[in-house]
């Protein structure tokens, strides 16, 4: 124990909080994971394993309802995600290799105003915009407030990835003749593809994950995953949820994982 | 998230200082005409006239914000009282958010302690495992607390069956789950930032403190304490800013008698009430408090950043 004292960095308890942080962290995910596999029709009693609650999400009566939110999510978080991370690839070129500029610190308030807005504000003011200028509310006005709030989440990963590239790759190219255009399309942009890719992810989770903003700017009878979701658990939870929502959290944690470890790979040596 | 990646600017090059404004104009244009038109015309729908089931009338008012603090009786001729029942709604909220990181703040801290002094090698995958659940959908997150808690969820059925409780515990629809449902949500918000100051301390002062015969739990608070006070000070705000405004967990976990910023708000668009004027005056009040929440803590991350700097 006298030993054990003078290890300065360890303190008694630390290790058992952080195994209780994840236990809290997980257990609410295995646990629907598993009661997704669960063959009683109710939730409480457990009877087997079954797949009964996958097939009905694909052929029970709320299928139809689900694939078109399933569609409708997609392929907004795939525009989203890819517009988002085009505008914030070329706005972190700007910013990382644009030099000292007066508007900086403005550019880089306005690239993070909508994680420091509160969701629900952006949702309002999105909303009230829309209504304002006339624009009737469907699809494209949950894919534009989809492309704004994804901005920041595509452009943290690619400026981070960008400020540890240094710029003697791009140098040595300009040296030897190599317009700028070709030094940013062959060099930057290849180097800078770790990055760019663990940023579209981030902004597609984000896309697909939203419920806030888009329950406020999507018309009426048009739904995305998760409101669809929203609006089935308001009528209480479901096993067909269940079985959705533990194949929507496999996807979140898939793209997190790939995006973690392409953001790990070192392409610049 | 966004504190550790902020700013930088360290490696800032001028390689492509002439294309710089076409470089930045689409970032500029689209987050200036679906982020910053639409505040400002939150801003000026909160003093316009209600129409009746959703939308204005273009008429300059100020019944949004008199109807948030002040109390003129059924016909709105009585003299004017104080309004309690907004107030008391945002004071919930804060109190709420309060209470979230706190919670957050007691698990969080020694978390991000002990992965800060792992392994260099082990540390990245701590902090993934941290933060995995953070991007999985924050209303599945939600439900599935819900699930969880339940009177006749697995938890309460586990805890009867090593014979702990002998009737259900009622967590649902309290205080204490909503407090538990922010805390799940924003967590990894707390441990990032007290991760990242722990990882940048310089144990040799701990170590002198100790060789001075200062007690471990002496050393922990006021020698670690204060030199990562930023840290600590930044993940609550990371966790009580989204807190505040959050509408999932209170409108699952919380019921009817625990309403909070967030469901008023979304009660005005999307309910009954269909006030428009009054929601964009309440989100315009909510804002507010942020940005002078994060006002503040600029400064005080400013003042620490030039006293370290000494």
């Amino acid at each position: 124990m006298a030993s054990k004292q003078f290890d300065i960095k360890t303190y008694t308890g630390f290790k058992g909080i952080t195994l209780l942080c994840l236990v809290i962290l997980y257990a609410p995910l295995v646990v629907v994971t598993i009661y997704s596999f669960n063959a009683s029709q109710s939730l409480t009693n457990w009877e087997g394993v079954s797949l009964r609650w996958y097939a009905d999400v694909f052929t029970g009566p709320e299928s139809a309802k689900f694939k078109t939110a399933a569609k409708n999510s997609f392929v907004i978080a795939i525009i989203a995600a890819t517009t988002a991370t085009t505008i914030a690839t070329l706005a972190a070129t700007g910013m990382v290799r644009g030099g000292k500029f007066r508007f900086r610190t403005v550019s880089f308030g306005l690239i993070s105003l909508p994680l420091m807005v509160p969701e629900i504000v952006l949702a309002v003011a999105t909303l009230i915009f829309f209504n304002s200028i006339g624009f009737e509310r469907g699809l494209l006005t949950i894919l534009l407030a989809h492309i704004a709030f994804c901005i920041p989440f595509a452009y943290l990963p690619i400026s981070a990835r960008m400020q540890g590239i240094e710029d003697s790759y791009e140098q040595a190219a300009l040296d030897l003749y190599a317009t700028k255009r070709q030094a940013f399309t062959k060099i930057l942009l290849p180097l800078m593809m770790p990055g760019i890719i663990s940023g579209f992810l981030l902004a597609f989770i984000v896309s697909l994950d939203d419920f806030i903003i888009t329950n406020f700017v999507k018309g009426a009878g048009v739904e995305t995953l998760p409101t669809a979701i929203f609006g089935s658990v308001k009528q209480g939870i479901k096993p067909n949820i269940m079985a959705i929502s533990t194949m929507l959290l496999s996807v979140s944690i898939i793209m997190v994982t790939i995006s973690y470890f392409v953001s790990k790979s070192d392409n610049t040596k | 998230m966004a504190a550790g990646a902020a700013s930088g600017g360290s490696a800032t090059t001028d390689t492509y200082k002439e294309a710089r404004t076409w470089l930045l104009l689409p970032a500029w244009v689209t987050l200036a005409i679906l982020v910053l038109a639409p505040v400002i015309m939150m801003l000026i729908y909160s003093f316009l006239t209600k129409e009746f089931r959703g939308g204005v009338i273009w008429e300059f008012s100020l019944a949004a914000y008199d109807q948030f603090f002040f109390d003129r009786g059924l016909f709105g001729d009585e003299p004017p009282k104080i309004e309690w029942t907004y107030i008391t709604i945002f004071w919930r909220s804060i109190w709420q958010a309060g209470a979230a990181t706190l919670l957050s703040l007691v698990i969080g801290f020694p978390t991000a302690y002990f992965i800060a002094t792992r392994s260099e090698n082990m540390r990245p995958v701590w902090v993934f495992l941290i933060t995995i659940p953070y991007w999985v959908n924050l209303l599945i997150r939600t439900v599935s607390m819900k699930f969880l808690l339940r009177d006749q969820g697995p938890l309460n059925d586990f805890l009867m069956s090593i014979g702990l409780i002998d009737s259900p515990l009622h967590i649902v629809n309290t205080n204490f789950a909503v407090q538990l449902g922010l805390f799940y949500s924003y967590l990894p918000f707390m441990v990032l930032p007290i991760y990242a100051a722990v990882e940048r301390y310089n144990f040799a002062l701990s170590e002198a403190a100790a060789d001075l015969y200062a007690s471990k739990w002496t050393t922990l608070r006021r020698v670690l304490l204060p030199a990562i006070k930023p840290g600590v000070f930044a993940g609550c705000i990371l966790v009580f800013v989204p807190s505040m405004g959050s509408f999932l967990a209170p409108d699952l976990l919380g019921g009817a008698k625990n309403f909070m910023i967030g469901s008023l708000i979304e009660e005005q668009f999307k309910g009954n009430a269909g006030n428009w004027p009054f929601g964009a005056a309440a989100s315009m009040i909510l804002l507010t408090m942020v940005l002078i929440i994060l006002m503040f803590s600029a400064r005080q991350q400013a003042k620490a950043d030039k006293a370290g700097a000494e």
